[in-house]
């Protein structure tokens, strides 16, 4: 019994790091991907290709090869890391590239959504004398939201299993806990099951996600 | 009497194709004018351009002798003006376009209340602001006969409910000029007479309207004045039963015969 509550003390601490990444990734990228479809919509051709560019960019390579790139280069380039050498700057790193991975995916979740709200709805605005700016909160926002809630879900529960990428920098989440006891750590050696136990973690809190997310919906089944 | 509304020239290209051409016609306060015409005679886009969701690539338009457009004096057409100078105009759309998130009373009241935060003393007088335009919001659906459905989403109303409460929407910031883009286009048959009903009403209120119909019975008992357009121009206008009774132009015969059969 000693031995389960070592294992699930180490990997509750390396869930905290899976966790805070987690909910980083989601406040960083969830906003600046709506700035980023609205970067892939503008009237500004120049501004459209870029932005359409990167997505494509960041979409069409691995995740791990941005954590890695991101990660070692500047000190390579630099002749020092602007990331030191702690789990801070591995965390922040981390946090940087998902945001910016993820933010890309969120930006043509948002873009489907917003293009797939009736032009009627912003002529019906424009008509009553409301403003762009109006329109897009006051109109075009929630009837977004509600379309973009089941693919949004998707990246979202992809997202909880992501984070263990993060680990290819040494980001200690919660596989990484899992994985040191296969060697020693906290005094154990050789035990294959605490890796094997981290899968519980992103059951258990992929559940939580699409319980959440599910409650979302029914929320927004008012109007149609 | 002094035309309310006055449409000199307006002429409209989409790419190549002439939707519309040399369109000149003038609306006085309180009547009616219906436009009628075959899909695709640019009934439609005629009256986008007076409600500036299309620009027109000529002409002018007046209201109230203020000159909201015109092609040959750029300061009309600066774009921060344009969502003032649709004030003066409210369209109603084949496809009602409500709301979906919204009730039938927020939807009537949702531009107004967001056109008062623009008042200077809005903070202090936002109370007072909001429960006066609540009132007139369920006056107005009162008077489309909705008032047991001011709580109600679109989703939960029928066509011909729908259409009404955009009708209350539209009336609820007062324009000049009521526009409407076959409002009954979109409705099962049995509906089209609650709808027909109420635009009956404001007419004899005397509304000032420019109404886009199908329905050649209604503009001839409703409007006052009937246009006749075919291929952008305008073929014929007049006095309502006169064109429609008597037409002068072959075409505009043709057209009627085609709707007498129907």
């Amino acid at each position: 019994m000693e031995v389960l509550a070592v294992v699930v003390g180490a990997l509750n601490e390396g869930f905290l790091q899976t966790l805070k990444l987690f909910v980083v990734t989601l406040l960083g990228a969830l906003p600046l991907g709506l700035i980023i479809s609205f970067g892939s919509m503008s009237r500004f051709a120049p501004l459209r290709w870029l932005t359409r560019t990167v997505i494509w960019v960041i979409r069409g390579t691995p995740l791990m090869l941005q954590l890695i790139i991101l990660y070692y280069v500047p000190g390579k380039v630099l002749g020092y890391s602007p990331w030191g050498t702690g789990e801070a700057g591995r965390f922040l790193a981390s946090a940087i590239a998902f945001i910016i991975n993820y933010a890309c995916y969120f930006s043509e979740i948002y873009r489907g959504g917003i293009q797939g709200v009736p032009v009627g709805q912003q002529e019906a605005g424009l008509v009553l004398g409301m403003t762009r700016r109006d329109i897009f909160f006051k109109v075009t926002l929630l009837q977004m939201v509600k379309r973009i809630v089941p693919p949004m879900s998707n990246e979202i529960i992809t997202l909880v299993k992501d984070t263990s990428l993060a680990r290819i920098i040494s980001f200690q989440e919660v596989i990484w806990a899992g994985q040191a006891f296969m060697k020693t750590s906290h005094g154990y050696s050789g035990l294959l099951w605490p890796l094997f136990f981290t899968g519980i973690y992103y059951l258990v809190f992929n559940g939580v996600v699409t319980v959440l997310l599910g409650r979302l919906e029914k929320k927004l089944d008012y109007f149609r | 009497m002094s035309a309310i509304l006055d449409v000199q020239n307006i002429e409209k290209h989409f790419g190549d194709t002439r939707v519309l051409e040399d369109i000149t016609f003038s609306l006085e306060k309180g009547q009616a004018l219906a436009i009628i015409g075959s899909s695709g005679s640019g009934k439609t886009t005629l009256l986008r351009c007076l409600n500036f969701l299309e620009t027109p690539d000529k002409g002018r338009i007046t209201v109230n002798g203020e000159t909201l457009f015109d092609t040959a004096d750029l300061s009309t057409q600066r774009e921060e003006e344009v969502r003032r100078k649709r004030l003066h105009f409210g369209l109603v759309f084949q496809s009602f376009n409500l709301f979906p998130q919204y009730t039938a009373l927020e939807n009537v009241t949702l531009a107004s209340k967001l056109l008062a935060k623009e008042q200077p003393d809005f903070k202090a007088r936002k109370k007072q602001l909001f429960a006066d335009i609540d009132t007139r919001g369920k006056e107005l659906l009162a008077q489309m006969g909705l008032a047991d459905r001011a709580g109600h989403y679109p989703h939960q109303l029928s066509g011909g409910q729908q259409q009404r409460v955009a009708i209350a929407r539209a009336l609820a910031l007062s324009p000049d000029i009521l526009c409407f883009d076959e409002p009954t286009s979109a409705l099962d048959p049995e509906l089209t007479g609650e709808v027909l009903k109420v635009i009956r009403s404001l007419a004899e209120q005397n509304t000032t309207m420019v109404i886009v119909t199908h329905e050649m019975a209604f503009a001839r008992d409703v409007a006052d004045q009937v246009i006749f357009m075919d291929g952008g121009v305008i073929v014929e206008q007049g006095p309502a039963r006169e064109v429609i009774d008597h037409p002068k132009e072959e075409r505009t015969r043709q057209f009627l015969a085609r709707y007498g059969e129907n």
